[in-house]
């Protein structure tokens, strides 16, 4: 549970400690001119970044169990490693390109160009299709082989962690494919932008998310 | 145009009230209706969980004098009664229930930033007690594994529900870990962004700390069930390994190979034991606010009590192999979680003697809702000190699985939130309702409460000490066990039905008082928190009218010297309050300006 245990610590130390710098010195029972003024908003992000951004620590959470989970199974004696396929690098290439057209996107997107916009999306949203169906096609050699889900630990840990890391995505391609309509119709670009500007950040969350679990998968 | 959430969007933007039927009280995005729904599910289903534990009570205090409880369907009943319990009633009574209700309200928002996904919040946990209970008509029935569902008992053959009652619980629980983090990300988002003008984080009333960090637990804990239930269905249907070891099952070799189900454990405690704190943070938080308000004075070391909600939420990641001392461990390792386990007493001892201390002294009102917040005080006491007996490896050892283990957890996990979840609904009853519930029927419901909760589970320590153990679908001859511990364990019962009967108490009183009660005052207890600030009772959508509210105190301004009424609410500026007597503690002398001089 030591992955865990060090992503927890450093969650709640964040969260623990930048509210202690909000609480301590504070006299709430003093009236404060200043206090009064404050706009009620902790952060200056937008709603939808904290949003994310917590959805993200509970992604990561769940990541971070699973990544506990391998770590402590793999001590039993019947665990053997597994040839991962050689597919599974083009797939990581995708998912590269894919973050990498989301960033173009997004800075293209401060220029409010719609026609650019459309266009990134497209390249970013094509990456990622191919990604998933490389993942497919990586448990279609696994199947082929004989190696199912029940034929050895580290297998089933394989197919259950690229199936939760694949959902997460599919997941993003449903907000990626209703952007896709939106810009199409050419609606508020400002709305999309921070649209383009989350999804970014989450493509790049899921390219760290499975850099880190293919790491651990190769290197056991 | 930006998006501008409509928990802070002001009178230039639209609000879209809702206008059928449908979109105001079904498939609302509203936060009030969405908290009643949550409210009334989980509500519903806790008397399902509460008839369950009758019929546990009729075996154990008369065995084998009912045909329809054998070995199977008791702990099928055991099963169902810890998890709805626990995760269905109170986990979404007080998040959904309670955090969508008040946080909107206390923090001056319009309603929570993200409607839609707080709407499905609620759907989503409709479908996952569907999905529970249609568990009790599958082949099998449910599943009988106890609420720990510890593999590999839980899958395997001879354990009642090791098929379909198992899959459908894990399902199930998927499920309303979908529902609590929509409902999570709200709540979190709300409180972060969208509280009104001058609402500090050090103004918020204790039950949005309390809230708050709740959900900051469930959040990150609820994953660890989620993997867990993922992991156990795969051994359950594709006889994968994660958790179940080889073993031999009637004489047969099994598929399975060396899973751990100690893997398992760790999963399962790391989210049960903050779950522990998801239910104990949002009680916390409210009975503050019960007992500043019916006691007319500000809250005992608001600050202290805002840290401590801080360092149990901290605490309470690093403590769960305490519920594993059994199952065997390094000694340094159970040392280690012992002394974790007896530090979080601390910062929970500091809110007992917080919430001793704003009694002191307070002009204090003996209404119903402040009988159950008292009442709280004793139970939480009880069932904490009992916790630190079992806090210790050394006394854990002889009494686990015992009835003081039973007890030790009804008083500090049950009965305790129980108790603030009652002070809390009369206490916001007329605010949600605009009516008046009946004071006497309140009053007999809940001395019949609190007796019959001692009633049933005072004896059960005693029963826990001669050693009697729990999870005995019958004892039996047991030899160290005295006749009497049958006699106690059949008065156990009577008091239980009571304690059960007298429930209905509060659902007469309920449905009597909306139907003809009397017509509530606005903020009929004198409160200064926002919510009672509403223009209208009930508040109606969008919940401020034109202008959002704007704060200017904290929420604990009760019988401030020099102040004509005993409150000031939040809303109050500072220039309207005499100089010099701004703040609210109560400390017996005055003070003399300049002028006055």
């Amino acid at each position: 549970m030591t992955i865990t245990l060090i992503f927890l610590a450093v969650i709640m130390a964040t969260l623990i400690f930048w509210l202690l710098r909000q609480t301590l010195n504070m006299q709430p029972w003093v009236s404060d001119a200043e206090a009064d003024a404050v706009s009620g908003k902790s952060l200056k992000s937008n709603a939808q970044t904290i949003g994310l951004t917590t959805f993200l620590a509970v992604a990561t959470s769940m990541f971070a169990l699973f990544a506990s989970a391998y770590t402590l199974r793999m001590t039993m004696p019947d665990w053997s490693p597994m040839n991962e396929p050689v597919v599974l690098w083009v797939n990581t290439g995708f998912l590269v390109l894919a973050s990498i057209a989301y960033q173009w996107t997004s800075s293209v997107a401060l220029k409010k160009n719609a026609k650019q916009i459309r266009l990134g999306l497209i390249t970013a949203g094509i990456f990622s299709i191919l990604f998933l169906v490389g993942q497919y096609s990586a448990w279609q050699q696994l199947i082929d082989k004989g190696m199912y889900v029940n034929t050895n630990p580290s297998i089933a840990f394989f197919y259950v962690l690229t199936a939760m890391h694949g959902l997460h995505l599919l997941g993003g391609l449903y907000v990626w494919g209703r952007s896709v309509i939106r810009v199409s119709k050419d609606t508020d670009i400002e709305s999309i932008r921070i649209s383009v500007d989350l999804c970014t950040v989450y493509w790049h969350f899921l390219l760290l998310v499975w850099a880190l679990l293919f790491s651990l998968m190769i290197s056991t | 145009m930006a998006f501008v959430a409509f928990a802070d969007r002001d009178h230039e933007q639209e609000h879209h009230d809702p206008q059928t039927f449908l979109t105001k009280y079904v498939w609302s995005q509203d936060h009030k209706v969405i908290a009643i729904q949550y409210g009334g599910i989980a509500i519903l289903v806790g008397l399902i969980a509460l008839g369950l534990s009758i019929l546990m009570r009729l075996q154990l205090g008369f065995p084998n004098s009912f045909a329809v409880i054998n070995p199977e369907s008791y702990y099928q009943f055991v099963t169902m009664h810890g998890m709805i319990m626990v995760v269905y009633l109170l986990t979404a009574l007080f998040l959904g229930g309670f955090g969508n209700y008040l946080i909107p309200l206390m923090c001056g928002s319009r309603d929570m930033v993200f409607p839609f996904l707080n709407m499905l919040s609620v759907w989503f946990y409709l479908l996952s007690v569907i999905i529970l209970l249609a568990s009790f008509f599958v082949p099998g029935g449910t599943t009988g594994a106890g609420w720990t569902l510890y593999p590999p008992q839980s899958i395997s053959a001879g354990t009642p529900g090791a098929g379909m009652g198992i899959i459908l619980m894990l399902v199930s629980l998927a499920v309303f870990i979908v529902a609590a983090t929509m409902g999570g990300l709200n709540y979190v988002t709300t409180v972060l962004q969208a509280r009104c003008k001058g609402m500090t984080l050090m103004r918020m009333p204790l039950s949005i700390w309390g809230i708050f960090m709740a959900t900051v637990l469930a959040l990150l804990a609820f994953p660890a069930l989620l993997v867990s239930a993922i992991m156990m269905i795969l051994d359950t249907t594709i006889k994968t390994s994660f958790f179940m070891p080889a073993m031999i099952s009637a004489g047969e070799q099994l598929s399975y190979n060396d899973g751990s189900p100690i893997l398992f454990q760790h999963l399962f405690w790391f989210f049960g034991h903050p779950e522990v704190y998801i239910v104990a943070l949002p009680a916390f938080g409210l009975v503050s606010d019960v007992l500043a308000t019916h006691a007319r004075k500000n809250i005992f070391g608001y600050r202290m009590m805002v840290w401590a909600i801080l360092a149990i939420g901290g605490l309470s990641f690093i403590v769960w192999a305490h519920h594993m001392y059994v199952s065997g461990m390094n000694p340094y390792f159970g040392f280690f979680f012992a002394t974790t386990t007896l530090i979080i007493a601390v910062p929970t001892a500091l809110k007992v003697y917080n919430w001793v201390l704003t009694l002191w002294q307070g002009n204090i009102h003996l209404r119903v809702p402040m009988l159950f917040a008292i009442a709280f005080i004793f139970t939480f006491i009880h069932g904490g000190l009992t916790g630190i007996f079992l806090g210790n490896v050394v006394i854990d050892l002889p009494l686990s699985d015992t009835y003081f283990v039973v007890a030790h957890f009804h008083m500090v996990m049950g009965v305790s939130p129980v108790l603030v979840v009652f002070a809390s609904l009369y206490h916001w009853f007329p605010l949600m309702s605009g009516k008046m519930f009946n004071e006497t029927l309140g009053k007999w419901h809940f001395w019949l409460t609190f007796l019959g909760a001692y009633s049933v589970y005072l004896p059960m320590h005693y029963l826990g000490f001669q050693g009697v153990p729990r999870r005995y679908f019958s004892m039996g001859t047991t030899d160290f066990l005295p006749e009497s511990a049958q006699m106690l364990n059949a008065s156990i019962t009577v008091a239980a039905i009571i304690l059960a009967a007298a429930q209905l108490l509060f659902f007469i009183n309920i449905f009597m008082s909306l139907w003809k009660g009397k017509k509530a005052e606005k903020n009929c207890w004198g409160a200064t928190s926002l919510e009672w600030l509403t223009p209208d009772q009930p508040p109606k959508h969008g919940n401020w009218g034109h202008d959002l509210p704007v704060v200017h105190r904290w929420a604990y301004d009760y019988s401030v010297p020099g102040q004509e009424q005993d409150y000031t609410p939040q809303t109050v500026p500072a220039s309207e309050v005499p100089v010099g007597r701004e703040h609210g503690v109560s400390t017996g002398f005055s003070f003399e300006t300049d002028q006055e001089k």
